[in-house]
């Protein structure tokens, strides 16, 4: 029988469909695996409410497991609610070398106004940016543009 | 059914972010700017994750094994329970932004308390649409500002759209006795904190934004009892249009 440590190292294999450098588990988005009741049960949560990529997340997960001859369920759980936090250091490198700024810590959003956060090109390295948009190509990430450069860029948007 | 009060309390929830999601999304391809265009349909996309997980949670309540997908788009018109607000047309973008700043405003208090109910799947699906909930208000409390105090035109159409959609906002506040029921067992707030709350952040951003709440109060209401404007039933017509058409379609 396999092992948890060998499912998890298929799943490792299992990346974001929008960004393709970040495994499920770097985006904190795998949850939990699990053997109960002759199948495992890998749990998954969104990273927002209508992110549309956890369908194809759920599908890619069981062809993974099938093509390797394991019998598994996905479940979506939303609490607790995904944070940033659970993004892996190797996963704010990666991102970072993909080209996608990574979440810097932020002033709670319950305080209505108050000036963007600072986030560094992630190509030179500038501190000079601008934020362009709150909302960017997907709901997890933002618009930002680097002034020294003029790179536009996405930014992996702080969620806590 | 179990407990006919909080299938009713979970449809109205889900109702709401299923017709403002479906409005919004008409935006697309729309906006006055790009930027905009993507804000506006990030923001209608996360209304109708929120409405799945609501809907979700009403046909599991209900127990006759109706997912989100029944719910959305086999009901009647008169089976929708969403506030008359949410179906107006979306206008120009300071009738849209003003729409959503009075709704988001009284989404974000109402997802706080309701992180707090002692039902835990709404406790759940609270914690995670609160953290969308409060990028959304304040996007659009920006927006408000930026309209009202903004140039003589802007602020005309920012104060229109308010002195249009004033007559909506008690609608939101709709509470029924058997609302009550569920208050005292601590599965949901009272709309009185609510209102609290949403007046609380409607006066400080208008004030800012250099506009003027309307002094007829003369309200609205019917949406939450299934009596709707007239604007609902071609939204619904747009949003039921292929499982009408082709019962039971996928792709």
């Amino acid at each position: 029988m396999v092992t948890e440590g060998e499912i998890r190292s298929l799943l490792s294999e299992v990346c974001d469909p929008e960004i393709p450098v970040l495994s499920l588990a770097d985006l904190g988005v795998l949850r939990g695996v699990e053997f109960l009741d002759n199948e495992w049960h890998i749990t998954i949560t969104p990273t927002y409410s209508g992110c549309p990529a956890m369908k194809t997340m759920e599908d890619d997960i069981l062809r993974k497991l099938n093509d390797n001859g394991i019998k598994a369920k996905v479940h979506l759980v939303l609490s607790p609610a995904w944070t940033t936090d659970w993004l892996s250091e190797s996963g704010r490198k990666k991102l970072k070398e993909f080209g996608i700024a990574p979440p810097e810590d932020e002033v709670d959003k319950s305080v209505l106004f108050s000036a963007p956060t600072v986030v560094p090109c992630p190509k030179c390295g500038s501190r000079d940016t601008k934020m362009v948009s709150q909302f960017g190509s997907t709901a997890c990430k933002a618009h930002y543009q680097c002034r020294s450069c003029l790179e536009p860029y996405d930014y992996f948007k702080c969620l806590k | 059914m179990k407990n006919e009060a909080l299938y009713n309390y979970v449809l109205r929830l889900g109702d709401d972010s299923l017709i403002l999601g479906q409005r919004l999304g008409e935006w697309c391809g729309h906006g006055p700017i790009l930027e905009e265009d993507i804000a506006m349909t990030n923001i209608s996309l996360d209304l109708i994750g929120q409405a799945m997980s609501l809907l979700n949670y009403a046909g599991e309540i209900d127990g006759q094994g109706k997912d989100h997908d029944a719910l959305a788009f086999l009901r009647f018109e008169n089976e929708y329970r969403n506030a008359i607000l949410l179906e107006q047309p979306n206008g120009d973008f300071a009738h849209t932004m003003m729409r959503q700043f009075l709704f988001d405003a009284f989404r974000k208090p109402l997802y706080e308390k309701l992180l707090d109910s002692s039902d835990q799947q709404i406790a759940a699906i609270a914690e995670k649409s609160l953290k969308e909930t409060r990028y959304h208000l304040k996007h659009t409390s920006e927006w408000i500002i930026r309209l009202g105090d903004g140039t003589d035109e802007s602020h005309q159409r920012a104060q229109k759209a308010l002195d249009l959609l004033w007559r909506y906002t008690d609608e939101l506040f709709f509470e029924t006795e058997e609302d009550l029921a569920l208050v005292a067992e601590g599965i949901v707030p009272a709309m009185k904190v609510i209102k609290a709350e949403w007046s609380k952040t409607v006066t400080a951003v208008l004030a800012e934004a250099t506009l003027n709440i309307p002094t007829n109060n003369w309200q609205f209401e019917g949406g939450r009892r299934g009596v709707h404007s007239e604007h609902l039933g071609y939204l619904l017509a747009d949003l039921q249009y292929m499982q009408r058409a082709y019962p039971n379609m996928k792709w």
